[in-house]
């Protein structure tokens, strides 16, 4: 039902691309957005024109200080040179405050918009669902929130503002050079569209290259990474030269796409000095061919090679700036693409029922889900759960097992049927209380790079030393905490690597429980243990499971034997149920399932 | 030249002198082609000065012109603008081959010591600090050569200006000989100001992508225990402080730009000013004064330039500092000539009182040893099964890695058909020994590739061992097959799959010594064994050692070792260490002793809870 409210934006569970907004459409929704961008602008673009007009009228300034004062027909006239000298001297401090003022403006706006947008993106990318992250990398979604957004900054700093200024540079310029001259300044735009044209091709040039040098350091990066993290196995196998071979190819393929890119940038870069150097010499030429026809002065013929250095540089910088201006909104497009994707798991709201607290009853009510594209992995599925049931669900792996934990912790909803937690759909329950209420247990607890402490309490953060030691021994593992180097605020290093596997399922055990759920939903990991951790993983989850309503995916035949009930899944649908010691004796399934659980642990 | 300290300016040129021996001739090239640039920039004025008096004048003063005059314009200046052009692209050119040059030699030299150096230096370095020294340190080590030929070539200009100006007017030249350094004094401080703060936003920069990496990785947790707005809170902290740094970098640009600006168009009114006096003295004529003054706005943007090289010092030499640091070390292992014996029978292994400590470094600075195995010794006869047992941290890993020499020992010593290991040559033990550790590695090539890993064998073999391993059937349902490249690090697969594949390398070898460091714990028990079975019909010629934490795996032994604490307890078969040794039977027997506990306690609770289960 969800699925249906998505808006133009994603197809299906997807994350939108932003890829069908027009370039304006993007900087229009990208300032709705962000407002602080908007706010005030047009004080900035005032201070921007005004640095633009010093900008051109200084060197005019200087111009006529030559032209009436120095070459005066009857010689230097240094009244004139000084009151020029002196209005020039104003215009440079104007066009010095005017610039400093629009930069602090325009760094502290963009700053602070984008600053907040960041944040609403990252916020949205976690209210998306299970499903919707993961059609896309972690990698490409941290982009989103920070190379994207810092494209736009960029953009906006640097580029913005020089777009300003270069284009009322070139306007300023090409009017004053149609009041010197029209035909001169028809002999400069004429020099000058074709150069326009150029340079676009060539920065497309240039642009692919530049890509091309991101990858081959995306690939070079790889390489690298693999004499790093590989070296054991290197060292093993002695594949040293084999290795050092990859990585000299990855090496050699980046320098040649680095200097390729940096021969075309020079290439497209000197195309327009070239052009620039041309336009001199060709109003040099049709000027003194002018002058001596008398339609122009020496003077003015000098005065207008200095219009033309006025034009050119401008000229050049736009059109750089205007390739920056698809980056910047490729970037947008981006960000405003997550933020536009519409939360498909959503919590209801106000319009939402909170549960009061106390054993849960829970009801699967002919469920069937399918995965976007995929056959249905859970098919037509009804399960009864009363109040403190401990339940364990068994199966092969691609049974469909796991998905039924997703759903009844809500981080998928079903296709057909519906979950009920007390009687209410679970798609009615305010996610304030489902949090608290249901907590799902995933094989893979993701540690934080901080204490152990930190991490224990991730979901209860005001949690204090004393609660957690506590806890620790209620679920019998204060020995091991004790065992640790420094204890509670041993370090457990990035993504909890200084622990063992067992040990970051411990950490996920005791999180769960300082939840204080009243479903427990918990996905047993795979991944063998030491024996000694594995009894007091089995230890903690009874203290966890103590009490409450738990759904276990079980792994292990120790929590299938302890369990008040085994669900079987086969294949998505339900095909045995009952205690183990009845189970067993009926030859099905699970009576296999067991069979060879036993015989790897020499029962 | 205050703005820098004066030893990381030195150090700055040691790097900069090491750069140009390296490549001299790109360097040259770049150079030459700054010059001329440089030459040619400052030509232009000239020319056009003297195209205005000798050409152009004359012939606006005669209402007349001829063609030729014309064509000597436009030629003149276009060749002056071509040469200029050209002088740029050699600099650019020249200055790119260079510094990617030097670029991509240092990333080779400092890939070939990760190579070499020993394992207990890669513990010793965090692999992201191992990957920015090959990347980011040796980009910025070598980056200083973009903008240095440029500057180079601002010297030539200046010094080419100057002349030009002293000869016209030395009063007019001494105003300049005021104004440039006063730009690069500018710059200079521009640049020192700008750059730690430029490094602070790029620090935080890097924070806000950790945040939001951990955080993404995280999001299962951060969903099932609904700390969304925790999260957020977190990001928008780090946000925050890396758009108050931002902020910073603008308002110090913001300050210095407009500033720098400046002191050109004001330099450009002193000389107007100085030079209309002057010329109203008669020292000049009034057309040289606009020449100096053109001469003047044209050579004060290129100054800059050396506000950029300035800039890329500190950055240089820290980065030549990692790099460095990472050629200069030392203690690649180091291989003796012997062979192994011809054949493909198994080897016996021994380890003879074997030492090893980590070595740790602590808060303070210096270097604890951290002992984790202590006088071992074990004996593997040829052709036997032998595994591992021990709890978590007493060296079963370190242990199985001194026998592939991975590392060596601190004492004592590891014997391979009674050689010493340290005398074999270079890839004799690979050749006879496979090994597969807990954390299978992938390279990002093909699955054929990654089984072979360079070894001349034939599909067939590779299919072979692939089957051996359980993973013929992921791998034929790959969609290229044999020829599916499996991701970095094999991010394609799971981790099970990976494992598999990483036995099936061992496997292809047909190994004379295979040693399984807990090769299978993210296989599902009931494929491992299988799997376990496979290896033992096939590994006939093979001694096996394997590190073990399921039982299943231990049945598989004929003879258990068990370690604790670094040292070995006991060792023989598993049905005599039961009994006489009571630690290891805690141990092996800890898993079925609780299954059992527990179906007691259920047994004593069933009343209870049949009663709370309706049926």
């Amino acid at each position: 039902m969800s699925r249906n409210s998505a808006g133009p934006i994603v197809d299906h569970t997807g994350i939108g691309s932003g890829a069908e907004l027009s370039t304006w459409a993007t900087l229009r929704r990208g300032a709705v957005l962000s407002p602080e961008l908007t706010r005030g602008i047009w004080v900035t673009i005032a201070l921007a024109l005004l640095s633009t007009l010093g900008r051109v009228l200084v060197p005019l300034v200087i111009q006529r200080t030559t032209d009436e004062g120095l070459l005066a027909p009857a010689g230097p006239d240094l009244g004139r040179v000084w009151m020029w000298v002196g209005i020039a001297l104003v215009g440079v401090v104007v066009t010095a405050f005017s610039a400093y003022a629009v930069n602090i403006r325009l760094f502290t706006s963009s700053e602070n918009g984008l600053a907040a947008l960041r944040i609403r993106a990252f916020r949205h990318i976690h209210d998306l669902s299970m499903l919707t992250q993961n059609t896309e990398r972690r990698g490409s979604l941290v982009s989103r929130v920070t190379s994207d957004v810092d494209t736009i900054s960029a953009f906006v700093q640097f580029g913005g503002l020089m777009l300003v200024i270069s284009i009322g540079q070139i306007t300023l310029a090409t009017l004053l050079m149609v009041w010197f001259s029209p035909l001169l300044a028809a002999v400069v735009w004429a020099c000058f569209v074709p150069l326009f044209f150029l340079i676009r091709h060539f920065q497309g040039v240039v642009g692919r290259a530049y890509t091309r040098v991101r990858e081959r350091v995306g690939q070079l990066l790889g390489a690298i990474a693999e004499a790093v993290v590989g070296a054991s196995t290197i060292r093993a196998y002695a594949v040293q030269e084999r290795t050092a071979a990859r990585i000299d190819a990855a090496i050699e393929a980046h320098r040649a796409a680095a200097v390729g890119a940096q021969v075309r940038a020079v290439v497209a870069f000197t195309a327009g000095q070239f052009v620039s150097g041309l336009t001199t010499a060709i109003v040099l030429v049709v000027g003194t061919w002018m002058a001596v026809n008398g339609r122009l002065t020496l003077g003015e013929l000098l005065a207008f090679l200095f219009l033309v250095n006025l034009f050119t540089m401008p000229v050049q910088q736009a059109t750089e700036i205007l390739n920056e201006l698809q980056n910047a909104v490729a970037g947008w497009r981006r960000v405003i693409g997550i933020i536009d994707t519409p939360a498909d798991i959503a919590d209801p709201g106000e319009a939402g029922v909170d549960l009061p607290r106390g054993p849960i009853t829970v009801d699967v009510d002919r469920v069937t889900f399918a995965y976007p594209g995929g056959e249905p992995v859970l098919r037509d599925i009804s399960l009864h759960i009363p109040p403190r049931a401990r339940i364990a669900v068994v199966g092969e792996t691609g049974s469909g097992k796991s998905t039924l934990a997703k759903l009844l912790s809500r981080l998928v909803d079903p296709d057909l049927g519906r979950i009920q937690l007390d009687g209410v759909d679970l798609r009615r329950v305010r996610f304030d209380t489902l949090r608290s209420r249901v907590v799902l247990v995933p094989q893979e607890g993701f540690l934080f790079d901080a204490s152990l402490l930190d991490n224990l309490r991730f979901g209860r953060p005001e949690a204090g030393e004393e609660l957690i030691l506590d806890t620790l021994a209620e679920l019998g593992l204060d020995d091991w905490a004790r065992s640790l180097p420094l204890g509670l605020a041993t370090p457990v290093g990035q993504r909890g690597e200084s622990l063992s596997a067992g040990e970051r399922q411990l950490v996920a055990l005791v999180r769960a429980y300082l939840a204080n759920p009243d479903l427990l939903i918990l996905d047993e990991a795979t991944s063998a243990v030491d024996p000694a951790t594995e009894v007091r993983v089995q230890r903690a989850i009874d203290g966890l499971t103590r009490g409450r309503t738990s759904v276990a995916i079980a792994h292990r035949l120790s929590t299938a034997e302890a369990a008040d009930e085994v669900v079987v899944v086969d294949r998505g649908r339900i095909v045995e149920r009952g205690p183990h010691h009845i189970l067993v004796q009926q030859g099905g399934v699970y009576a296999g399932l067991h069979a060879s659980w036993s015989a790897q642990h020499g029962h | 030249m205050t703005a820098v300290p004066r030893s990381t300016l030195c150090k700055g040129a040691a790097v900069v002198a090491r750069g140009i021996r390296e490549q001299p001739r790109w360097f040259g090239v770049a150079v030459v082609g700054s010059a001329l640039y440089g030459i040619m920039t400052g030509a232009m004025a000239w020319v056009i000065g003297r195209l205005t008096a000798t050409v152009i004048g004359p012939a606006v003063a005669a209402r007349e012109v001829t063609a030729g005059q014309l064509w000597q314009i436009g030629l003149t200046i276009s060749a002056v603008v071509l040469l200029n052009v050209a002088g740029i692209i050699l600099r650019r050119v020249g200055a790119g081959f260079a510094m990617y040059g030097l670029g991509a030699a240092y990333r080779q030299r400092v890939t070939r010591q990760y190579l070499e150096l020993p394992l207990r230096w890669h513990h010793k370095h965090p692999s992201g600090q191992l990957l920015s020294n090959a990347n980011a340190d040796v980009e910025a080590t070598w980056n200083i050569f973009a903008p240095l030929p440029m500057a180079l070539g601002v010297i030539v200009m200046l010094i080419f200006g100057t002349v030009q100006m002293v000869i016209v007017d030395p009063l007019l030249a001494a105003v300049a000989m005021v104004v440039f350094p006063l730009l690069f004094a500018a710059n200079a401080l521009f640049q020192r100001r700008m750059s730690p703060q430029v490094t602070r936003a790029q620090q935080l920069r890097a924070d806000v992508s950790e945040v939001a990496h951990e955080s993404f990785e995280a999001a299962l947790i951060v969903k099932a225990l609904g700390r969304e707005d925790q999260e957020a809170a977190r990001f928008a902290a780090v946000s925050h402080e890396l758009r108050d740094a931002n902020i910073a970098v603008g308002r110090t640009r913001g300050t210095f730009d407009p500033a720098i600006e400046s002191i050109p168009t004001i330099g450009t009114l002193v000389v107007i000013a100085v030079g209309a006096w002057q010329a109203s003295r008669g020292q000049i004529t009034a057309a040289e004064v606009v020449q100096i003054a053109y001469l003047f706005s044209v050579l004060s943007f290129p100054v800059r330039a050396f506000g950029w090289v300035l800039g890329e010092v500190p950055r240089a030499v820290v980065g030549w500092e990692r790099v460095n640091a990472v050629l200069q070390a030392t203690g690649a292992m180091e291989f003796g000539s012997v062979s192994l014996p011809p054949g493909t029978d198994a080897l016996p292994i021994a380890a003879r009182s074997v030492d090893y400590a980590y070595e740790v470094e602590n808060p303070s600075g210096a270097t604890d040893r951290a002992p984790v195995l202590q006088g071992v010794t074990i004996d593997v006869s040829a052709g036997g099964t032998t595994a591992i047992v021990g709890p978590t941290g007493s060296g079963k890993s370190t242990l199985a890695g001194l026998l592939v020499r991975l590392v060596d020992p601190d004492t004592g010593v590891v014997l391979v058909d009674s050689v010493d290991l340290r005398r074999l040559r270079h890839g004799a033990l690979a050749e006879a020994a496979a090994f597969v550790p807990q954390q299978a590695f992938l390279f990002e090539d093909t699955v054929r590739g990654n089984v072979t890993l360079g070894l001349q064998v034939s599909d067939d073999q590779v299919w072979q061992a692939l089957r051996i391993a359980r993973a013929d059937g992921f791998v034929s349902a790959l969609p290229g097959g044999l020829d599916t490249v499996v991701g970095e690090r094999g991010a394609n697969l799971s981790g099970g799959q990976r494992q598999r594949i990483a036995l099936a390398r061992a496997i292809v070898r047909n190994p004379r010594l295979l040693i399984l460091d807990d090769a299978t714990s993210a296989i599902d028990p009931s494929v491992e064994q299988e799997i376990l079975a496979a290896l033992r019909r096939a590994a006939a010629g093979t001694t096996v050692l394997v590190v073990a934490s399921r039982m299943a795996t231990i049945a598989l032994a004929d003879d258990v070792v068990f370690l604790a604490d670094g040292r070995v307890v006991d060792h023989g078969p598993h049905e005599q260490l039961i009994e006489r040794c009571p630690p290891y039977a805690d141990l092996v027997t800890a898993y079925v002793r609780d299954a059992a506990a527990r179906a007691e306690t259920r047994h004593t609770d069933a009343p209870e809870s049949a009663a709370e289960v309706p049926a």
